[in-house]
């Protein structure tokens, strides 16, 4: 009996001075602490936002909720009470909505100079482009060449019979790689063909996946579940990602990117209105555009940075490449269709 | 102290206060309000109740497909569980063996993993998507709630009624149909109703093993709540699932309390050991049954946390305290470990009280109280999850993005285990007993402590052995609450998962392994622990 | 001094049935109160709410002067045992008896010492570290008379103490807890349907029907004159109604049976006899369609019987004799034997 109440005791004082040592934390600084609501994926390194604190003294607070979708289905949700004084991780699949949400104030950040225009969205600087990435057909080298099976090249090659079966895609439904594939065909092949498309390509085997982990983790041939396909549907950056995640080290990447089958998605931040950090938040949104900022993207999430000035690392350098001429569809467009397109799209692959 | 004070009524209705006042408040304040705000959303126009999305899900024939999907699977699964999981309850409560403890842990520790990593085993043991995996994968979750729920209890029944039986001249096959099914139900429906809301609510199962072309309710809602944001389809999906949830249990409950034969309960400790024969061969393929269902996938998954390119090794738990070690969300896994332990066990002492305090209410006011408790069980994470971001909104309730809020969560989707674990104990407690304490100057309080709690101990144990389980693997709920930098085992897993790059794989394998170990002990533990020596039951 | 227990008016209802209807009853230090009644009489409803454990619909219940309405159960003091022992599982057989003594906050040392004492009482010193599951039912139930008298009640309350135990046991425990009654302090309240265990261990009896109560008196008195009809024959004397409605009781050892049969006597058929060792039961059925039990004393069975109860043949005729002191009329006009 009494060790049952030690036991009790023991659990509230800690439990409480567990509240309390974050209590503690979060209140030293309280009027110089900021909030960022992003996605799961987000990171950075220590060293780069403690810069930032030191420099600005502001301290940054991070509130991962779910994936790019849920992290903005919450914020607009939530806008009357904003989570949060800024948002990170809105990309051009999901712009629209947002900006249509009103969730964002306009800033221009003086930063913004660096930033190539293929990446500005030319509407009145409600957001600030930081990254970006391809989402590409990933290739098993190894696969390939041990078949002597030369590796499609074309949008054409994956419909060909010497293809069949090898590819595994994610359901646009569920997974956001997938529905930026599913894009790019839909740009590809125009408005009246990208269905035919697809059901050469559900005659040619291709398989669906609820999200990227299962096809790249499970089916994909050079992930870590060593599954049976070799193509699926990833981020240009894989290969580089494939070499950084390896123990020992590798020499040259098992996986290669099918440059010609991209579509961009380029990640934003904006500044939520209703913020009562107006100024801090700024201060953050031009941070994230600082060299220190943009060249520590590569390693911490895997994408590339919006500057086209910064010095890749060279894992990168060797590894990723960038689709010369990736697919792009306008943010409003992709709002206004996007369930007429996933509904079809479930009408001719799946059904 | 007032209650030492007051007149009789005023005592009365202060413990009837406390007894049903904070789980209802707990109830109406965790589930009930943020879930009607969250539908509100999609259920009101200019203020005033519309049910037409409601109307508008039952007529679109792809939904009302969706909606027999989910019943057909959550039965079929419901079903094949129970019939599996009896004659595990009846070998590992029934016989005494060698490393039964230890079993009963492992069997466990399915029910508290994150579906991803389960998933991924199915699939690396070469299971594809399919109906059949998907049954499969949900007898691996459920198969202990059905061994721990019905075992409880047959441990408890006296053998001699089964063996007046035989001497009657019934058959072992009749004894069982006629004599110990019956004295069963209550715990096999029980059970099946836990097993029937985990499959009907089942998310990560469905999507990833079920394959894409199927879709539940659960699976629905969250797609029209968390990607299309049209809540006005989410609600109308999400009030048929609590419709369907709500039936399903108040018939339960009414089958339970309809038998509400008194069983001749005997202590647990007369079990006997395995001696015959068939009593081996029975034992065998049971055991047998569950190494290949429950152990194989566990077993693959450890395996292939040491399987490192280079051999066998600990690379991979060493990847776990390097890996991003630079990154502000970097934790070293002892702090992961730790975090998930601190909220585990808050959680496991909030879901304590409240499901403590609920069970006394229960027993003296019925078991309404206690289908209400069970209720969050089947309704979407991610409709809970979004209400908690509009309902926690404003002080001095503004704690919707507290670390403080993934205990509650949790203790929300464990009161009903604990509710379940300690009701029968408390129920068979002579309340006379309480009353020859009370006479002998022991306050209601005392009385509690002296009387209903060394009792009940071991079941309250067991409660929070069984919240502390469920909170260490809880990723569900976890994933659509907005959270601060603070994460858990899960939490790490899942991020592991999400890159690519065969060292965050096997990270992640590490860390899942970590956290089969970490439950398989919490279980381990509270199974050996003894408090105190109850006598009778 | 005011007494130990003052009951005054106290109703007790359950929905709609009354449970306790306006029960008086006063007990002083040192006596022993036993309530008589059948099952449903209201005898344990009346323990209950006297220990607080039951709320009153009406009345006053007093100790020393004080109301206890504001006394919740655990601080009224009193002591409570029921018929099955309820032993506390997870404390042995001290840890039972010093359960009381700890509540009142007395230091460990001390309370060993007393709850020995009490065991010592009930002759169960040697059983202090046994199990209460280790106990047979007349041990268990000595163990939770010791609990209950440890803390030094003012008042003990036994509900059918020794009702679960089989005969000889019983007696045996009864004449232990008469002397234990009569040795201690302590004011008692017993509740039993059995007559010969009220009339063996109370100093008055009283006797409960229906919520209500019928009579209060000491053995003696209540043996020869019951205040009603419902209490001579639960006291096991035989009420006759005759054709006019009048209703009279006979006490069954005031009759006597003759076989020879004088023209003025009533005559009676024997219907049935039980050998009760001392005496023997005969029930009789009269030429008016009575039946009247009959105890016939074994010493004195030959004088009347010639054969004594033996003699006795199932559907032989008797004559009845009735003696007149020991007949009660309730109706107005008087009995005619």
């Amino acid at each position: 009996m009494k060790r049952l109440a030690l036991l009790l005791a023991a659990t509230l004082i800690t439990s409480g001075t567990y509240a309390a040592s974050y209590q503690k934390s979060s209140s030293a600084a309280e009027e110089k602490t900021i909030t960022l609501v992003t996605h799961d994926s987000f990171s950075i390194s220590k060293s780069t936002l403690k810069s930032f604190t030191q420099k600005t003294e502001i301290r940054v607070r991070l509130l991962l909720s779910g994936d790019a979708a849920v992290a903005l289905n919450q914020t607009i949700l939530t806008k009357d009470q904003p989570l949060g004084d800024a948002l990170y991780g809105i990309d051009n699949t999901f712009l629209s909505r947002g900006l249509s949400a009103n969730l964002f104030i306009p800033y221009r950040s003086p930063a913004l100079s660096t930033v190539g225009e293929e990446f500005k969205t030319g509407e009145d600087y409600r957001v600030t482009p930081i990254d970006y990435s391809d989402v590409c057909i990933n290739f098993d080298k190894n696969w390939f060449a041990d078949r002597n099976l030369a590796v499609p090249q074309t949008w054409n090659d994956l419909i060909e019979r010497k293809y069949k079966n090898l590819l595994v895609v994610e359901n646009p439904a569920t997974s956001s790689p997938g529905l930026a594939f599913v894009l790019a065909t839909i740009k590809h092949f125009g408005d009246s063909q990208w269905r035919q498309y697809w059901k050469k390509l559900r005659k040619n085997g291709v398989q669906v996946t609820d999200g990227w982990e299962s096809a790249y983790n499970g089916v994909f041939s050079a992930g870590a579940g060593n599954g049976d396909r070799p193509l699926v549907v990833s981020y240009a950056s894989s290969p580089a990602a494939a070499v950084y995640y390896s123990d020992p080290q590798l020499d040259a990447s098992p996986v290669g990117t099918m440059l010609d089958s991209c579509f961009r998605q380029t990640e934003y931040v904006g500044i939520l209105r209703g913020t009562k950090h107006q100024a801090e938040a700024k201060k953050l949104v031009d941070f994230m555009l600082t060299r220190k900022f943009q060249e520590d993207i590569p390693l911490q999430m895997f994408v590339f940075p919006v500057r086209n000035d910064v010095e890749l690392p060279p894992v990168f350098k060797n590894f990723a490449e960038v689709a010369p001429d990736p697919q792009a569809i306008s943010s409003s467009r992709i709002e206004k269709n996007r369930e007429k397109w996933i509904a079809d799209w479930t009408e001719t692959v799946l059904r | 102290m007032i209650v030492d004070q007051a007149p009789y009524s005023l005592r009365q209705a202060l413990k009837t206060g406390l007894t049903v006042g904070i789980p209802v408040i707990f109830l109406l304040g965790l589930f009930v309000v943020p879930v009607v705000n969250i539908l509100s959303r999609g259920l009101q126009v200019g203020g005033e109740l519309d049910l037409s999305p409601v109307i508008d899900v039952i007529k679109s024939e792809s939904l009302r497909k969706i909606i027999a999907f989910t019943f057909v699977q959550a039965t079929i699964s419901t079903l094949l569980t129970v019939i599996v999981g009896i004659p595990g309850a009846y070998v590992l409560y029934r016989y005494r063996f060698t490393g039964r403890g230890l079993v009963r842990a492992l069997v466990t520790v399915p029910f508290v993993l994150p579906t991803m990593v389960v998933a991924s085993a199915f699939l690396a043991l070469g299971v594809k998507t399919s109906f059949g995996a998907i049954l499969v994968a949900h007898i691996f979750f459920n198969y202990a709630v059905v061994v721990r729920t019905v075992g409880g209890l047959w441990a408890h029944l006296d053998h001699r009624t089964e063996l007046a039986a035989q001497v009657l001249g019934a058959s072992k096959i009749k004894t069982f149909v006629h004599i110990t099914l019956p004295a069963l139900r209550p715990a096999i429906l029980a059970a099946g109703a836990i097993c029937f809301l985990f499959t009907f609510t089942s998310f990560g199962i469905i999507l990833i093993l079920g394959g894409p072309s199927r879709a539940t309710l659960e699976t629905e809602i969250y797609r029209q709540t968390a990607q299309l944001l049209d809540f006005k389809t989410a609600a109308g999906l999400s009030v048929v699932q609590l419709i369907a949830v709500t039936g399903v249990l108040l018939i339960t409950s009414r089958l339970i309390t309809r038998q509400n034969i008194a069983l001749g309960l005997v202590p647990a400790d007369r079990t006997p050991r395995v001696r015959t024969r068939q009593q081996r061969l029975l034992l065998l393929s049971n055991l047998s049954f569950m190494a290949l269902l429950l152990g194989l996938p566990m077993a693959t998954l450890v395996i292939r946390s040491f399987s490192t390119p280079t051999g066998f090794g600990l690379a991979y738990y060493r990847a776990l305290g390097t890996l991003r070690a630079d990154s502000v969300l970097f934790v070293p896994p002892v702090e992961a470990i730790k975090n998930s332990i601190v909220i585990a066990v808050i959680s496991a002492v909030i879901a304590v009280t409240v499901g403590g305090l609920a069970a006394h209410a229960i027993i003296r006011y019925g078991q309404a109280l206690n289908t209400a408790l069970t209720i969050p069980l089947g309704v979407s994470a991610v409709t809970v999850g979004f209400g908690f971001l509009i309902t926690f909104d404003t002080a001095p309730f503004n704690f919707r993005s507290s670390w403080l809020l993934l205990p509650f969560a949790h203790a929300l989707i464990a009161i009903p285990f604990v509710v379940r674990a300690i009701t029968p104990i408390l129920s068979s407690i002579d309340p006379r007993l309480r009353e020859v304490a009370e006479t002998l100057g022991a306050n209601p309080l005392q009385v509690w402590r002296e009387v209903d709690l060394p009792i009940s101990a071991r079941a309250y144990l067991v409660g929070a052995g069984f919240a502390i389980a469920i909170s260490l693997g809880e990723f569900g709920a976890t994933a659509f609450l907005a959270r601060p930098d603070r994460p858990t085992l899960p939490v790490v897993i899942a991020r592991l998962l999400s890159q690519p790059g065969e060292l965050n794989f096997g990270a992640a394998l590490a860390a899942s392994s970590v956290l089969m170990v970490l439950v398989a002990g919490a279980i381990f533990a509270i199974e050996r622990a003894r408090v105190g020596s109850v006598g009778t039951f | 001094m005011d007494p130990v227990l003052s009951v005054q008016g106290v109703t007790v209802r359950f929905g709609d049935h009354l449970a306790l209807n306006q029960a008086d009853l006063s007990l002083a230090a040192n006596e022993t109160l036993a309530v008589l009644g059948p099952s449903g009489s209201g005898k344990s409803t009346l323990l209950r709410a006297i220990a607080g454990l039951e709320p009153l619909a009406a009345g006053r219940i007093e100790s020393l002067g004080v109301d206890l309405a504001s006394f919740p159960t655990h601080r009224r003091g009193l002591g409570l045992m029921f018929q099955d022992a309820t032993l506390f599982p997870h404390r042995d057989v001290l840890g039972n008896v010093m359960f009381g003594l700890t509540m009142k906050g007395e230091k460990r040392g001390q309370s060993i010492g007393r709850a020995q004492a009490a065991l010592e009482l009930v002759g169960m010193e040697k059983f202090a570290d046994r199990s209460v599951s280790d106990l047979s039912g007349g041990e268990a139930q000595r163990v939770a008379l010791a609990r209950a008298l440890a803390p030094e009640p003012k008042l003990l309350m036994l509900d059918e103490p020794f009702g679960a135990l089989d005969r000889p046991r019983r007696e045996e425990l009864n004449e232990e807890l008469r002397s234990l009654c009569q040795r201690l302090p302590t004011a008692v309240l017993l509740v039993t349907h059995d007559h010969t265990e009220a009339f063996a261990l109370g100093d008055r009896v009283m006797v409960l029907r229906e919520g209500k109560v019928e009579q209060t008196a000491t053995p003696t008195d209540l043996w020869r004159n019951p205040a009603s009809p419902f209490v001579a024959e639960f006291l096991g004397w035989n009420v006759t109604h005759d054709a006019h409605g009048r209703v009279a009781a006979i006490r069954p050892d005031s009759i006597t049976l003759t076989c020879e049969l004088a023209t003025d006597q009533e005559r009676a058929t024997v219907v049935a006899r039980t050998f009760r060792k001392n005496h023997w039961r005969i029930r009789v059925e009269t030429a008016s369609r009575q039946i009247l039990e009959v105890e016939i004393a074994n010493s004195n069975s030959d004088r009347t019987l010639g054969a004594g109860g033996e003699g006795l043949a199932i559907g032989q005729s008797v004559g009845v004799v009735i003696d007149p002191g020991a007949a009660i009329s309730f109706s107005e006009l008087p009995l005619k034997p």
